[in-house]
């Protein structure tokens, strides 16, 4: 039933600008409508490659065939891992969180550049069309994975370029809003907001935004390369024609390893504000978190060769890899200690958001451990390029990334929207998914221990019982993801007028009415105290 | 209250500049991709990058790299001819980068079909039959060239908008940031080809 309560105020949501209807959207330069455009957007394609996913774990339900050939299932796993990795999980938190309250929690009216945040989202779009179009057009859908590694990439025979395009472009829009975070992060603090009085959510934002600065250029110009590869016949990786194939490989991950810490740090950055709200205490540790942020943008730098250790790399490159890989643990590790450290002791609310903030630990653990398996050298030989590593990497991004995404929408979800959705199937759709995720990536690191191969359409008998069981974790999965996204979206309009701060929040977006208005703030508030000062509720 | 669809901002020329900067710095990184990439293939080729380099004709390079330098010298007389007020000056100076640029380009464009009426364009048969070094040399000239050629063309598009802008009164004594801005991409396109022109025609 709809609601009959009315707001009082007008809130961005009603703001009537200078464009009407679907317009007031699509040519709006207000961060917190961009930042809907991008949920709403990478929230399609969430769904889209969730179910890609899905079939390629149906395929995987019994050895030989079941549903579709090789080729197909090549097809499939590019296109959910293009579209995961390039079009979900780096935008993904940082486009649609970062952009909404970014500028709300350091105090600002919005972004530094409105009109260059609404370019980066149609960037973003033209990218996304791209790589669903490499899908149709031209000779059949690439084959190559994500990861592009040439000589394949320059022979297939696939429509590799469009893909290689998509990427470039939402390269640049990654760009675009980096740039547009660190100059609103420098310049538009409010008066008195100090560094090192900023929550923690913006400051693993500009961690972030100069990860996307300093990286993402460098994944430009090589698949500029590769597409200059394949149309001018140049052999930059190509050994048939004098290039390198481990050069690809470098220049690949020079970028891509540091593209994992753009999917986490954002999404630590969401963890660390839900636990001192659903606890009621300061967050443990402020300086830590903000030091191991930096930490952790600055070593994740240097850690590429890790993906490259079967690679035919040098002994000692291999031996400082490995050895800087098991350094950026280190500050991660930190994180972990100041979320439970400041959840000891404090007035724990066990809501939806701190559920899937705790469940973000356990995962992200799990993958973190795996990771140190992957990163030592006499493991790595016996683990790359198994499923093991699928598990890991899936346990970091779904069960880190998303998990938090998840967190986030469900902890902003009255701020955004001033309404409230059902918390007893938030919680009930939480227990599906964590339930559906772990049986579905757990099997997967003991047959991949065992031997499975990543990337087959096909398996030995012997691996035939993990390879049930995760499908069957799949489709608990995708069921449990169907029960957050209709709680979501029915309570959209339906559910209970929410107050401005339901959780008692202390950061700024808390002080502020829900939805927020136009301009957030009525008067640009003055910062007089660090973040996360919680009052002392009086003794009764 | 107010009913428009933009957050009324004072304008913040600082941040603009901080904005271009970074962009600035992600150019760079761009390029150094492929300088990393020309550092590779030159410790293994060097005989062919030798050979390749001596292909190259200096003095086309040194007479682009001299349009180019006086051509970032007349972009900045021009950012200081509209801070003392002088649009029309701004203006003659913006016209003479342009006119530059456009040497520029014409001199690339004849160097380039020199070397296709050579047969030595990417893909041709007569540079796939080359020694593998002097091929890889070919390849990333035209990929540096190219895309340098292509930051020339959007550096000239900026300059042009320029023009308009001071025309229009939107650009003047108080407020030059597009200037400005632009004026650091044309340093920028200009401090590459430094790089460019060493790696390229002189390195023999």
């Amino acid at each position: 039933m709809r609601s009959a309560e009315k707001y009082t105020h007008i809130s961005y949501l009603e703001h009537e600008g200078k464009y009407k209807g679907i317009w007031s959207w699509l040519l709006s330069t207000d961060h917190k409508k961009i930042g809907l455009l991008y949920l709403y957007s990478i929230a399609f394609f969430f769904v889209v490659a969730a179910i890609l996913g899905l079939l390629l774990r149906l395929e995987l339900i019994a050895p030989g065939p079941t549903i579709m050939g090789a080729q197909m299932y090549n097809g499939l796993f590019t296109l959910h891992g293009i579209i995961m990795v390039f079009i979900v999980v780096i935008p993904g938190l940082g486009a649609v969180f970062g952009n909404f309250f970014l500028p709300i929690m350091i105090g600002a009216k919005d972004v530094a550049f409105p009109r260059l945040n609404l370019l980066s989202w149609y960037v973003f779009i033209i990218g996304a069309l791209l790589g669903v179009a490499s899908q149709f057009a031209g000779d059949g859908p690439p084959d190559t994975g994500w990861t592009f590694y040439v000589p394949y990439s320059a022979q297939s025979a696939t429509n590799v370029i469009f893909a290689l395009t998509a990427a470039f472009v939402l390269g640049f829009s990654s760009i675009l809003t980096g740039i547009n975070f660190i100059v609103t992060i420098h310049r538009m603090r409010a008066p008195g907001m100090g560094w090192f009085k900023m929550p923690l959510f913006p400051w693993s934002l500009y961690a972030t935004a100069w990860i996307q600065v300093l990286a993402t250029p460098i994944i430009g110009i090589t698949l500029l390369m590769v597409i200059a590869e394949r149309t001018l016949n140049i052999g930059f990786f190509d050994p048939a024609l004098g290039g390198d194939p481990l050069l690809f490989q470098h220049l690949f991950w020079i970028y891509s390893h540091p593209a994992v810490y753009i999917m986490i740090l954002p999404a630590m950055g969401v963890v660390t504000e839900i636990f001192p709200t659903f606890s009621q205490k300061p967050v443990f540790g402020y300086g830590a978190i903000v030091v191991s942020s930096l930490a952790i943008a600055f070593v994740g730098y240097f850690v590429w060769g890790h993906h490259m250790f079967t690679s035919g790399i040098s002994y000692w490159s291999r031996w400082f890899f490995s050895f800087l890989s098991f350094v950026v643990a280190i500050p991660s590790a930190i994180k972990v200690f100041n979320w439970i450290s400041t959840m000891y002791g404090g007035s724990i609310d066990l809501k939806p958001p701190l559920l899937y903030a705790i469940s973000f630990i356990f995962l992200f653990m799990i993958g973190g451990f795996t990771g140190l398996t992957l990163g030592a050298l006499a493991t790595n030989v016996h683990l790359h390029d198994t499923s093991f590593v699928v598990a890991h990497f899936h346990y970091i991004i779904f069960g880190g990334m998303g998990f938090a995404f998840f967190a986030g929408i469900h902890y902003w979800y009255p701020k955004m929207y001033g309404r409230m959705y059902n918390i007893r199937l938030a919680n009930i759709a939480w227990g599906v998914l964590f339930t559906g995720f772990n049986l579905l990536y757990f099997p997967l690191f003991i047959i991949g221990l065992q031997g499975m191969p990543r990337r087959y359409f096909d398996y030995l008998p012997q691996f035939h019982a993990g390879h049930f069981i995760s499908t069957i974790g799949a489709i608990i999965l995708i069921i449990g993801i169907f029960m957050m996204m209709y709680n979501l979206i029915y309570y959209r309009h339906r559910g209970p007028v929410a107050p401005s701060n339901p959780w008692k929040g202390v950061t700024l977006e808390w002080q502020i009415e829900s939805p927020p208005t136009h301009e957030n703030f009525d008067v640009i508030p003055e910062i007089k105290h660090p973040p996360y000062l919680f009052k002392k509720e009086p003794q009764t | 209250m107010t009913n428009t669809n933009s957050h009324a901002h004072p304008v913040d020329n600082e941040a603009g500049k901080l904005g271009m900067w970074i962009f600035l710095f992600t150019e760079l990184f761009l390029f150094g991709g492929l300088f990393l990439v020309y550092a590779v293939f030159r410790a293994k080729y060097s005989e062919g990058f030798h050979s390749g380099a001596n292909d190259l004709n200096a003095m086309v390079g040194t007479i682009n790299t001299v349009v180019l330098l006086v051509s970032s010298m007349t972009v900045a007389m021009s950012i200081t001819a509209i801070q003392k007020g002088s649009n029309k000056k701004a203006i003659l100076f913006l016209l003479s980068t342009i006119v530059l640029a456009l040497v520029f380009m014409v001199n690339k464009y004849f160097e380039w079909v020199h070397k296709f009426e050579l047969n030595l364009f990417p893909g041709s048969l007569a540079l796939q039959s080359l020694e593998r070094g002097e091929l890889m040399f070919f390849s990333l000239y035209y990929m540096m060239t190219g895309l340098h050629a292509l930051h020339v063309i959007i550096g000239l598009t900026l300059l042009v908008i320029c023009i308009f802008q001071i025309k229009a009164g939107n650009t003047h004594k108080g407020q030059y940031l597009l200037l400005e801005n632009s004026g650091l991409y044309w340093h920028l396109v200009d401090l590459i080809w430094i790089f460019l022109f060493p790696l390229l025609y002189l390195l023999t």
